[in-house]
């Protein structure tokens, strides 16, 4: 695989260096002289000096024979365009961004970005998962879509337990895949009775996820 | 977006014909340029923070401009108005010819002072008409 990291940050130095060791071929993009100094010393003859928004330094790099360009640079929206004149001028085959604002995912997403990495997303995820109880957690994101699968461990305050699912009000485009109770997994049907201390699997389009959060955990 | 030379005059060239205006820059300083009997809205912070803009309205706006010193920030900031916000006419500085093209062929209405300023200067050195270059 021939791989252009745009950004020679911690991100794309570690993430060159792993690339290098696994036998790719890496090229790593970065406008700081003293920079690309230190990662060519480091990894070697990998580093080309330019701007990685600039079409001309893209073009220099390689980048309509590369198999993907991976945007890590600290700016959201450097990282954006980096990756839409990779596919626009280059045709890139595959675009990787780094988001720093969870809020910009959307944005990358309606534009085509194929993949995103969110650091400030990833750390609150792994926080929610350390708080028992406490809401509905998002699990994954379905490739390329804005279905998400969520879990909750269901308590007093939740409207769905106590009814047969075919009476509960779900919101639409959700569906409850699967249910954990006393360590078992099953699979829910309209009869099914929800109980509290359930751990319930969700499948829901994002925007319909604030209406299954507060189904779950708003007072009666 | 963005109260700089440009940004500031526009602003106050669109709401002394009667239209309505918020101006957005990152620096509170910026807002000297606009004088002080500019009729607009001014708002502290960067445009291309979604809850921002929401904040200064855009869902409700006919028009976005793009005009900080930022290639990327104005391409961003502008896609967001366009796409997440659906404002029907965004306009955008793009400094860079080339990314200015790019752009344009994503979409964008880009405005580049670069390609506008040498055809002037190149129009009033030699009387003719500016040739187009290749980019």
């Amino acid at each position: 695989m021939y791989a252009i990291i745009a950004g020679g940050g911690k991100v794309g130095f570690f993430l060159a260096r792993e690339l290098i060791e696994q036998g790719h071929e890496v090229l790593i993009i970065e406008n700081v002289g003293e920079r690309a100094e230190f990662i060519s010393n480091e990894l070697g003859n990998v580093v080309l000096r330019g701007n990685a928004d600039e079409a001309s330094t893209l073009a220099e790099a390689g980048a309509e024979r590369s198999d993907v360009v991976v945007a890590v640079t600290g700016d959201d929206e450097d990282n954006l365009v980096i990756c839409q004149v990779a596919k626009k001028r280059f045709g890139s085959q595959r675009t990787i961004a780094r988001i720093n604002d969870p809020r910009n995912e959307g944005i990358f997403r309606v534009l085509g970005i194929d993949a995103t990495v969110n650091a400030t997303q990833m750390m609150l995820s792994v926080l929610e998962q350390e708080i028992p109880h406490a809401n509905l957690v998002p699990l994954l994101r379905l490739r390329n879509t804005d279905v998400e699968v969520v879990e909750a461990v269901l308590d007093q305050r939740s409207r769905v337990t106590g009814t047969a699912l075919r009476d509960v009000d779900l919101p639409p485009e959700s569906t409850i895949a699967v249910v954990i109770r006393d360590g078992s997994a099953f699979f829910p049907n309209g009869s099914t009775v929800l109980q509290p201390g359930d751990e319930v699997v969700a499948l829901t389009r994002s925007t319909h996820e604030p209406r299954l959060r507060s189904l779950f955990f708003r007072e009666r | 977006m963005g109260c700089g030379r440009v940004g500031a005059r526009l602003a106050q060239m669109l709401t002394v014909a009667g239209h309505e205006v918020t101006i957005l820059d990152i620096k509170s300083s910026a807002f000297g340029r606009l004088g002080p009997d500019f009729k607009g809205t001014t708002m502290l912070g960067n445009g291309i923070d979604q809850e921002l803009l929401r904040r200064a309205g855009i869902e409700r706006s006919d028009a976005f401009v793009a005009a900080t010193q930022g290639d990327n920030r104005n391409i961003m900031a502008s896609q967001i108005a366009q796409h997440m916000f659906g404002v029907k006419r965004v306009v955008t500085r793009i400094y860079d010819p080339l990314r200015s093209s790019t752009f344009a062929a994503l979409g964008l209405h880009a405005i580049s002072p670069t390609i506008i300023g040498a055809n002037s200067f190149y129009e009033e050195l030699t009387g003719d008409k500016a040739p187009a270059l290749p980019i």
